[in-house]
């Protein structure tokens, strides 16, 4: 069976901070990891792999350090990584993103499987993995948290906002993974050491031939008009002290404000 | 370009039931559609359209586009999104506004590609701006770090999609009027490559829904074990209010992941929340950070849910939280 897994390399948002004066990201020093939720999908492929057989094929598509986070997926077990990269394709959106990656994975054979992370932590837009399934005309399933293959089809459970659904689904088929669903196995030292020397190859504009008007920042619909720092809240009151005074004290002001 | 200059909600149902983020998209849509000089339109794919209509008028809505087709019954997101595709290919809508569900989640970017639109995700407030006929989308990025607004100027209908509680609902009257139309759809050419075999709803029945609660009291990882969650239960019980947890509890198996609240849990948004011992992380905030009223309860002063509390009481919560159930309880007697 063959698997191919997307990832995106994004900044670790835990130690994002902005610059309030500036209204920029502050994002030097700052370390880049592979999308935690895309761990999920690898591990999901990962499992489905030493269950079935088959290729795991890590795709990602940003700038040429992107590579570093493909390394990573291939010290935790993947056989095999492409990166898409182009400065063409800069400054795309999700819309431009998805078509982008379904080329890249047009060329590739025989896949039976495209993992997805539930969402990116850096846009958090969840839209890349729809969006792919889309161009390349197969069926979808958002919010998988397990998966058996039957014949022809993938039996997923699929988590909704009060409990759960069982979907059978036609091979090849999409699916954006949980975190629910498992935990990112350990790398192996062996496997560190050929991630190290892997060749990966690069994909850009000449290799995937895409319509101009549908890549990189020309080719995304949404255009980012402005970034500002979260407002901050200006009349806020901090109580200390004896516990029961406090309490007497705040739902004096409760009151007041008519909450109680 | 020509429009019919609209704007859509799309009625999300589910079992016959209206999404009740529905309702706040209506609200909010209705302001900007009069800003816009917009018709507001609801569209409801669905088995029996008719009788969610009346709810959709009463919400703001002057024209209910049903979709009524026995492969639209439960949602199916190859039926769905092509139900959708063709009506806003027809209609073209200006403006076309869903809920963040898991629902809208996966119809929402699927439709963005068919019709070659342009699709913000969660976003925290809309705009219009008349000048320019663009919405202004703004929502939180890099986990809340910054806000974003993103506006879409050359591709229509401009899409976003909406987490629940983000919008206050405001019901018009209980009997508006408004104009129904029955569309017809052509899914025959779509193949059936999917098929939802079971659906479990797994509710928790001893505890009140967080999506509708007034008051919701959170605790994290300063509760300290999972038995001490009671003091946390008591405390909301004496009060009427929802539990919600913070992920570092969720994901210690104190409390299951129905409570979660952030980023990657629930979207809140009550008269009241109560954080006790939360330290307040960004993915956090990103869940409660718009409650009218923000107490926080924590033992580190220097704790960041102090930058968006209303009112922050520093000790330890578990003399604080049971003080705060007594005193509740002597107010109410
Ligand atoms: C991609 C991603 C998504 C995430 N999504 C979410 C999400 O949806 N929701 C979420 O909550 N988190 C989320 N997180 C996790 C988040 O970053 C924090 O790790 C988490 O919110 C911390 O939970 P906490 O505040 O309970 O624990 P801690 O950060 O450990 O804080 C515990 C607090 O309790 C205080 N305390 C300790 N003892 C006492 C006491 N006796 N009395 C009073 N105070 C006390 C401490 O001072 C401290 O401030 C996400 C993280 C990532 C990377
Ligand atoms: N640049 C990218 N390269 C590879 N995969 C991506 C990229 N962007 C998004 N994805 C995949 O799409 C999922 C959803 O991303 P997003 O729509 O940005 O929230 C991620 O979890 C990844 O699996």
């Amino acid at each position: 069976m063959n698997i191919v897994v997307c990832i995106k390399q994004v900044p670790d948002s835990d130690k994002v901070t902005i610059d309030r004066e500036t209204n920029r990201l502050n994002r030097a020093g700052v370390p880049s990891i592979i999308n935690p939720f895309d761990e999920n999908a690898l591990e999901m492929a990962l499992q489905l792999k030493d269950e079935h057989g088959g290729k795991v094929t890590v795709i990602s598509m940003g700038p040429p350090q992107a590579e570093q986070a493909l390394r990573t997926a291939l010290s935790h077990g993947a056989d095999e990584a492409i990166l898409i990269s182009d400065r063409k394709f800069g400054g795309a959106d999700t819309w431009a993103t998805s078509y982008t990656i379904s080329l890249a994975i047009k060329k590739l054979e025989d896949v039976d499987l495209i993992l997805f992370g539930k969402q990116a932590i850096d846009g958090d837009t969840a839209q890349v993995g729809p969006g792919v399934a889309h161009f390349l005309d197969i069926p979808m399933l958002t919010y998988a948290k397990s998966v058996e293959v039957t014949s022809n089809t993938f039996k997923v459970n699929k988590v909704t906002e009060d409990g759960y659904e069982i979907w059978d689904i036609d091979k090849p088929a999409a699916l954006t993974v949980v975190k629910e669903a498992n935990q990112l196995r350990m790398p192996s030292l062996k496997k560190k050491m050929a991630a190290k020397k892997a060749e990966i190859p690069c994909w850009g504009f000449d290799e995937l031939q895409p319509d101009e008007e549908k890549i990189g920042l020309a080719g995304s619909p949404t255009k980012v008009s402005k970034i500002f720092a979260p407002p901050v809240k200006l009349n806020k009151e901090i109580l200390s002290g004896e516990p029961s005074d406090m309490i007497t004290e705040l739902i004096q002001k409760l009151k007041e404000q008519h909450v109680l | 370009m020509s429009t019919t200059k609209e704007l859509w909600v799309y009625a999300e149902q589910r079992d016959g039931k209206l999404a009740g983020v529905v309702r706040e998209l209506l609200s909010q849509g209705q302001i900007l559609a009069e800003k816009a000089g917009f018709t507001l339109a609801a569209v409801l794919p669905s088995a029996n359209g008719a009788e969610l209509c009346q709810e959709l008028y009463n919400f703001g809505a002057k024209k209910v586009y049903t979709i009524d087709d026995p492969k639209l019954a439960d949602y199916q997101n190859d039926y769905y999104s092509r139900a959708i595709a063709q009506l806003i290919n027809e209609k073209k809508p200006e403006i076309v506004l869903y809920g963040a569900t898991t629902i809208g989640r996966s119809l929402a970017p699927t439709v963005a590609v068919m019709v070659d639109a342009g699709l913000t995700a969660d976003c925290t407030e809309l705009d219009f701006d008349a000048e320019t006929g663009n919405l202004l989308q703004t929502r939180p990025a890099f986990g809340g770090n910054i806000m974003a607004t993103i506006i879409c100027p050359d591709h229509r209908p401009q899409m976003s999609t909406v987490r629940s509680n983000v919008f206050k609902k405001t019901k018009i009257s209980d009997n508006e009027a408004g104009e129904q139309i029955d569309y017809s759809v052509d899914l025959s050419g779509v193949p059936e490559r999917m098929r939802r075999l079971e659906s479990v709803h797994e509710s928790d029945t001893n505890s009140i829904d967080l999506n509708a609660a007034q008051f919701i009291v959170s605790g994290g990882r300063g509760v300290g074990k999972p038995e001490n969650f009671k003091i946390i239960y008591d405390f909301a019980a004496e009060l009427g209010a929802a539990v919600g947890a913070s992920r570092a509890t969720v994901d210690a198996g104190w409390i299951s992941h129905h409570h979660q609240v952030g980023q990657t849990g629930k979207t809140v948004c009550p008269v009241v929340y109560i954080a006790c011992g939360i330290s307040g992380a960004i993915q956090h905030l990103a869940g409660m950070q718009s409650s009218d009223m923000i107490i926080a309860i924590n033992k580190d002063p220097d704790a960041p849910i102090f930058d968006v509390a209303d009112f922050g009481l520093i000790g330890d919560l578990h003399e604080i939280v049971p003080e705060f159930r007594k005193q509740i309880a002597a107010f109410k007697a």
